[in-house]
């Protein structure tokens, strides 16, 4: 907000640093007017295929046969791939955890969520690749789901992995202090239950691999995007069964973003590579947004039980965590992460110097999850700041006040928190003030006041926190027992690298392999490097593609946990400050000064006592090119330095389970007024205030801009954004009508307010800034609604209908004559019931003759192609079904069953095809009436699954409604009877009318 | 999400595309602004044989008044009858409701007409269609036909346009001294209506119109109530729409809005009447 703008580009020299400037971003212009080169704009080498995948329609089913002839002799296609195929050229993905469990990036025997790969076709194009998908035919039986983490843990659930008992993979204990101590001597125990739900930050940009196998090499080369961490790499390499350098990852200049999401692109690295192996020619694939919605990862679902031991002041003594961590169908790596990222930090921004964990890892039959932005911090930070403002409302406090309470105290930095984070720098009870002043919490209680006044529904929330940057790599290990630890060595450190360059006419070039998303790493980079030579940014080249083959990288790399301020730029800073040191000898041997007094400015080196005495910068950075012999004695040269660097405070975990899982920490504070309609439920934000502290600011613009994206994204998690699943398993979100993005339009403007305390432990001060808002913004808006409506029990999304729920009193009955389906109780579920009567002239036993007369039946299916007569009671049908232009052909089964003449019958259906699959049963019960004719009554119940449920969730009951109302419309007319159906109640009534005679 | 193949067929005149369809029946397909049938065909969801684009045939794009009714051609775009000077005078309620079908791209591509032939039932120009008693204008090579708006659309993407039809032109009758109020709430400005309510006073009463509740719009008519008598018949319009459940709100939510946004537009709709 109203930074000015930089400088423009022609080299306008200047003496203050370019630090800490909003300079216009290197990258803009070119992805501003259309130019960026992202993975689908990259032309490919001739001959290329492209690749489709068929996905699985159920959440849990094995796989009984897959015929993939016809798919195999479609024009264009040129290869078909299944589980088999791809697991004779490959190994299985590591899984995060010991157990007898493999993860591979495609089906095998059994589907174990809405989206799996089944099959992969490659085509001479991605049309043909996808009129093959529709030749496969796969059987599958279907197996019962779980989706719900705590049904999963439940005795008797049915189990996602065999080698998971219990559908865990993972239960582990930690105890920090003396937490059975401070929980029997606190005057009071408050606790919260949690749901956090599933949701991602969707890049717009889906994921994209193109790879090549070279048969003469034994090597593969792939482009992907793919943002890191590198350690996936290793994976990549150890599945398709190669040494690293047999892999060559690399990665397109642009992104058009992650979040974290792109890292999840591994598995389909594999699957494209073992394609192009079995192709013998390179293969293109770009994800569409319905199969990233439904299946290309997510972030964890968690239950989460939360207690503090609370003293009567209201500080708190002790913390009890039950976390049970829903990582979907697979634990595909770097998971368990998500659980283990915020362990140092659990004790939030807090002094809390006991604390008892206790961590399960789950499976349950939904997309695997992966990296999204603020990883762990939003399931942590939901729990513990809801908990906060419960204590305060249980011990009528002020929340910011018991905020106040507990925060770290001033001074205490660096602080080492009980699970072992180092919290490296901060004034909290200074920020929380700044907060409050610079953002007038003052006028918006007043605000709250005079609404509270007026009738309306207003509240307040806070939320504050740390959020950690520059991740650990040994946090993962705090998974393993110490035993396991020990067996598998230590694990720890964050390497990051730079190689700064020198060319022979002095230019500078920077290579990082840090996989920028969008957010601007060239720029800063530029400006680190411009006040170390005394050059303009604009005449710095920075280069951010990976090449594993070329380029300097550990398992580090890449573009995650918020690292690149305060450890990638940094490291730049130190490549860079040690070619200057040479330079400076270089210059004070011709400048005939000491080295001491050399600097850099204005595109100079000169002396800083005489500044007329100068050199170009580009004559001293090019001597080592040109005349190595005339560099003063032992200086070496300046053409390239490659630095990799990793803090010396991200040791492995200690015997006692603490662990520094991060580098830095920032501070947030963030409160919010918001008001709820009334009539419609809606939540509007009324004033948002974030305070943050991330160290010293290398470009304010990228700080703001990080700090709006990660609120609109914190914003969309609070209000809008859900994976929703059905009951089922079937998935509910597949398109962005029902995966609801919140637009520059429903997005507010936060007031941002700053302070800097800078990193002891980072090169330039800097910390990471980008993840913040996702982990304290829903919450501080959940407790906004909790203050607002006195309600404790605040689940996300705050959807209108479920926020209304909670304000709207009894319901006016229905007026008399008009009665209401029974429904499904909340939204996602999906089960679709419905039941009536009619009465009927004709005896029961007519009746029963007509329901059991197959010719009837045969004619009446709706779309029907043939018919199979299994049995009497049994048939098989082709059928082509849909609602207007929706059409789709379908495998039916119709039987009956459960028959006791002439009073009831069970009739049941399923339907299969590539738009989705259903299944209804139907118990119709016949009662004869007095002085003649029957009173039919019918129940039933319907679910569809599969694509059509992904994508059409929302006109899937009507829908499906009047495919029944079809059904039963043909009946009538097949009996002779007129009148079309306008649903399934009406249909059966006008078909038993035309063929009984109606007695109403 | 590639569409399976297709042939396509611009045609220039209303005959080559009424030709067509004569030809392929429900083979074919009309394409307008495609601003929902690009959708289905990229998903495969439709698999129509052949598209007939009807957007070159240059008397479709006219928006004209005739016999005190504004006739609005199947080439008219969303964005155009919203630009047109004199909506907001002849046309009020759709003037309310237009600004909330999709955004501006959306609605600079799809048509009115499109809109009417697709028959979603959270659509705002079929619930302002059905609301004002308009008709649809129906064309094939055989004969023309005129239907009522409330004839037209007989369910969830459903209609009474038989395979060889298409529609040549929507109308709406003009009625002055009509007051009129609108309101819709959905989860994002732009999204498909949760509820959408339409309300027409006029000398003989009120008119109540709602989307997104049944599978099609449904109205009611009553004398100017008021009070509990009022009260009384939105609920058992709420009831009798047979609200369902989804992902976005619940039928119980859908009932109340009927209740009170219904209430809403029809007071607003008095205070607006001659």
């Amino acid at each position: 907000m109203g930074h000015p703008a930089a400088t423009p580009s022609s080299a306008t020299a200047q003496d203050s640093a370019w630090i800490g400037r909003s300079m216009e971003r290197v990258e803009d212009a070119a992805l501003l007017s259309g130019n960026g080169r992202f993975i689908d704009d990259l032309g490919v080498r001739p001959g290329t295929l492209y690749a489709a995948i068929l996905r699985s329609p159920h959440a849990h089913a094995d796989i009984l046969s897959i015929d993939t002839m016809a798919a195999k002799a479609a024009p264009g296609v040129a290869a078909v791939l299944v589980g088999a195929d791809v697991k004779a050229l490959t190994a299985s993905l590591v899984v995060g955890v010991k157990a007898p469990v493999e993860c591979w990036p495609i089906a095998m025997d059994r589907v174990r969520y809405v989206g799996e790969p089944v099959a992969v076709v490659v085509a001479s194009d991605r049309y043909k690749a996808e009129d093959a998908l529709d030749l496969i035919d796969v059987r599958y039986a279907p197996r019962p789901s779980v989706i719900d983490p705590l049904a999963a843990i439940t005795p008797g659930a049915p189990l996602v992995h065999d080698g998971f008992p219990n559908n865990v993979a993972s239960d582990r204990h930690f105890s920090y202090g003396d937490p059975e101590g401070a929980f029997a001597s606190a005057a009071h125990r408050i606790a919260i239950d949690i749901n956090y739900p599933r949701n991602s930050c969707t890049p717009i940009e889906t994921y994209g691999v193109i790879a090549e196998y070279n048969v003469n090499d034994g090597a593969y080369d792939i482009l992907a995007n793919f943002q890191g961490p590198f350690s996936i790499h290793a994976v990549i390499s150890r599945a398709l069964k190669l040494p690293g350098n047999r892999v060559r990852l690399r990665t397109p200049p642009d992104s058009g973003g992650s979040f974290g999401v792109k890292q999840g692109v591994f598995p389909y690295i594999v699957l494209i590579a073992a394609a192009a192996r079995v192709a013998g020619r390179p293969v293109k694939w770009i994800e569409d947004r319905l199969e990233h919605l439904c299946a290309s990862n997510s972030a964890t679902n968690r239950a989460t039980t939360l207690s503090a031991a609370v003293d009567a002041t209201g500080k708190i003594l002790a913390l009890d965590w039950d976390q049970v961590e829903d990582c979907g169908a697979h634990l595909r790596a770097p998971e368990p992460a998500t659980l283990y990222r915020m362990h140092g930090n659990l004790t939030g921004a807090y002094d809390i110097r006991h604390m008892r964990v206790r961590n399960r890892v789950i499976v349950t039959n939904k997309t695997p999850t992966g990296l999204n932005r603020g990883f762990g911090g939003p399931q942590v930070y939901f729990a513990l700041e809801r908990l906060m403002q419960c204590i305060a409302v249980e011990l009528d406090f002020d929340p910011l006040d018991v905020i106040q309470r507990n925060v770290v105290p001033s001074g205490a930095f660096p602080y080492r928190t009980a699970p072992g984070a180092l919290l490296d720098s901060g004034d909290y009870v200074k920020a929380l003030e700044l907060g409050a002043s610079s953002g007038g919490l003052e006028e918006l209680k007043a605000r709250r006041a005079a609404a509270r006044a007026e009738g309306r529904i207003y509240g307040i929330g806070y939320a504050a926190i740390v959020e950690p940057s520059v991740s650990n790599m040994g946090y993962l290990s705090t998974v393993l027992t110490l035993a396991e630890r020990r067996k598998a060595g230590p694990k720890n450190g964050a390497q990051a690298t730079a190689t700064v360059s020198i060319d022979p006419v002095g230019a500078v070039s920077v290579h990082i392999s840090s996989v920028p998303q969008g957010q601007g790493h060239r720029t800063v980079v530029a400006q680190v490097i411009a006040d170390i030579f005394g050059v303009v940014p604009q005449d710095v080249r920075v280069n951010t593609e990976v090449d594993t083959a070329k380029d300097a990288w550990s398992i580090a790399s890449g573009n995650y946990s918020s690292r690149f301020a305060a450890a990638v730029a940094g490291t730049v800073k130190i490549a860079a400050d040690r070619i200057a040191a040479r330079l400076k000898r270089i210059a004070a041997s011709h400048l005939n000064v000491e080295a001491d007094d050399v600097t850099f400015s204005n595109g100079k080196v000169h002396s800083q006592s005489n500044p007329d005495n100068a050199m170009p910068f580009a004559r001293v950075a090019a001597l080592s090119h040109w005349s190595p012999g005339s560099l003063p004695d032992d200086v070496g040269h300046t053409i390239r330095e490659t630095v990799f660097w990793t803090p010396p405070e991200l040791a492995a975990p200690d015997d006692a389970d603490r662990i520094n899982s991060s580098l830095c920490y920032g501070f947030i504070f963030d409160y919010c007024g918001v008001e709820i309609d009334r009539v419609t439920g809606e939540v509007r934000i009324d004033r948002y205030v974030t305070t943050h502290d991330c160290g010293t600011i290398l470009h304010p613009g990228m700080v703001d801009g990080q700090i709006r994206g990660g609120f609109g994204q914190g914003f969309g998690a609070a209000l809008l954004e859900e994976f929703a699943y059905a009951p089922d398993g079937s998935f509910l979100a597949g398109t962005f009508a029902d995966y609801l993005v919140p637009t520059a339009t429903e997005i507010p403007n936060p007031v941002i307010v700053h302070m800097q305390t800078p990193s002891p432990f980072t090169p330039l001060g800097a910390k990471g800034v980008g993840e913040g808002n996702c982990m304290s913004t829903p919450v501080c808006i959940a407790n906004a609604v909790a203050d607002a409506l006195g309600e404790k029990n605040i689940t996300l999304p705050l959807v209108p209908a479920r926020v209304r729920a909670l304000i709207a009193g009894d319901e006016p009955p229905a007026p008399a004559g008009v009665t209401t389906q029974p429904r499904s109780r909340k939204p996602g579920d999906r089960g679709l019931q419905g039941e009536g009567s009619a009465e009927v002239g004709a005896s029961p036993q007519a009746v029963w003759d007509m329901l059991l007369d197959p010719n009837t039946l045969q004619a009446v299916i709706p779309g029907c192609h043939s018919v199979e007569k299994v049995s009497d009671t049994h048939f098989r049908a082709e059928v082509t079904l849909g609602i207007g232009p929706v059409k789709g052909k379908y495998r039916a089964e119709v039987k009956l069953s459960d028959l006791d003449p002439p009073h009831a019958v069970t009739l049941s259906g399923s339907a299969d095809g590539a738009l989705g699959h259903g299944a209804g049963e139907g118990r119709i019960t016949l009662v004869p009436r007095e002085g003649g004719g029957t009173t039919l009554t019918y129940k039933y119940d319907a679910e569809i699954g599969g694509k059509v449920a992904s994508i059409g969730g929302r006109l899937l009951d009507g829908a499906t409604r009047v495919i029944i109302g079809q059904f039963f419309s043909a009946l009538a007319h097949r009996a002779g009877g007129g009148g079309a159906a306008d649903g399934a109640a009406s249909g059966l009534r006008a078909w038993l009318r035309a063929l009984f005679g109606g007695a109403r | 999400m590639k569409p399976a193949a297709f042939d396509y067929v611009r045609a220039d005149t209303l005959d080559e595309a009424l030709a067509v369809l004569a030809a392929e029946g429900g083979d074919a397909r009309i394409i307008a602004g495609g601003q929902s049938l690009m959708a289905m065909l990229n998903m495969r969801l439709a698999r129509p044989k052949v598209l007939v684009d009807i957007m070159r045939i240059g008397d479709l794009d006219r928006i004209a008044e005739e016999r005190g009714r504004i006739v609005v051609g199947a080439g008219v775009r969303q964005a155009k009858l919203l630009a047109w000077s004199e909506l907001a005078a002849k046309l009020p309620l759709v003037a309310l409701a237009l600004p909330w079908t999709g955004h501006e791209q959306t609605r600079s591509r799809g048509t009115i007409c499109g809109s009417v032939a697709h028959a979603d039932p959270s659509a705002e120009t079929p619930l302002c269609l059905i609301a004002l008693e308009g008709e649809v204008h129906l064309r094939s090579a055989r004969r023309r036909r005129v239907v009522a708006a409330g004839d037209f659309i007989t369910g969830m993407m459903n209609t009474a346009r038989q395979d060889d039809e298409m529609i040549e032109a929507v109308s709406f009758p003009i009625r002055a001294g009509n007051g009129y109020g609108f309101r819709e709430v959905a989860r994002r400005h732009g999204d498909f209506a949760i509820t959408a309510c339409a309300a027409i006073a006029s000398a003989n009463g009120i008119r109540l119109a709602v989307a997104g509740v049944a599978d099609k719009p449904e109205v009611r008519n009553w004398p100017d109530l008021d009070g509990s008598a009022l009260d009384d018949a939105l609920n058992a319009f709420a009831y009798e729409l047979d609200a369902r459940d989804d992902i976005h709100a619940t039928a119980r939510y859908r009932r109340d809005l009927v209740r009170q946004i219904g209430r809403e537009v029809i007071m607003e709709a008095r205070r607006c009447r001659a």
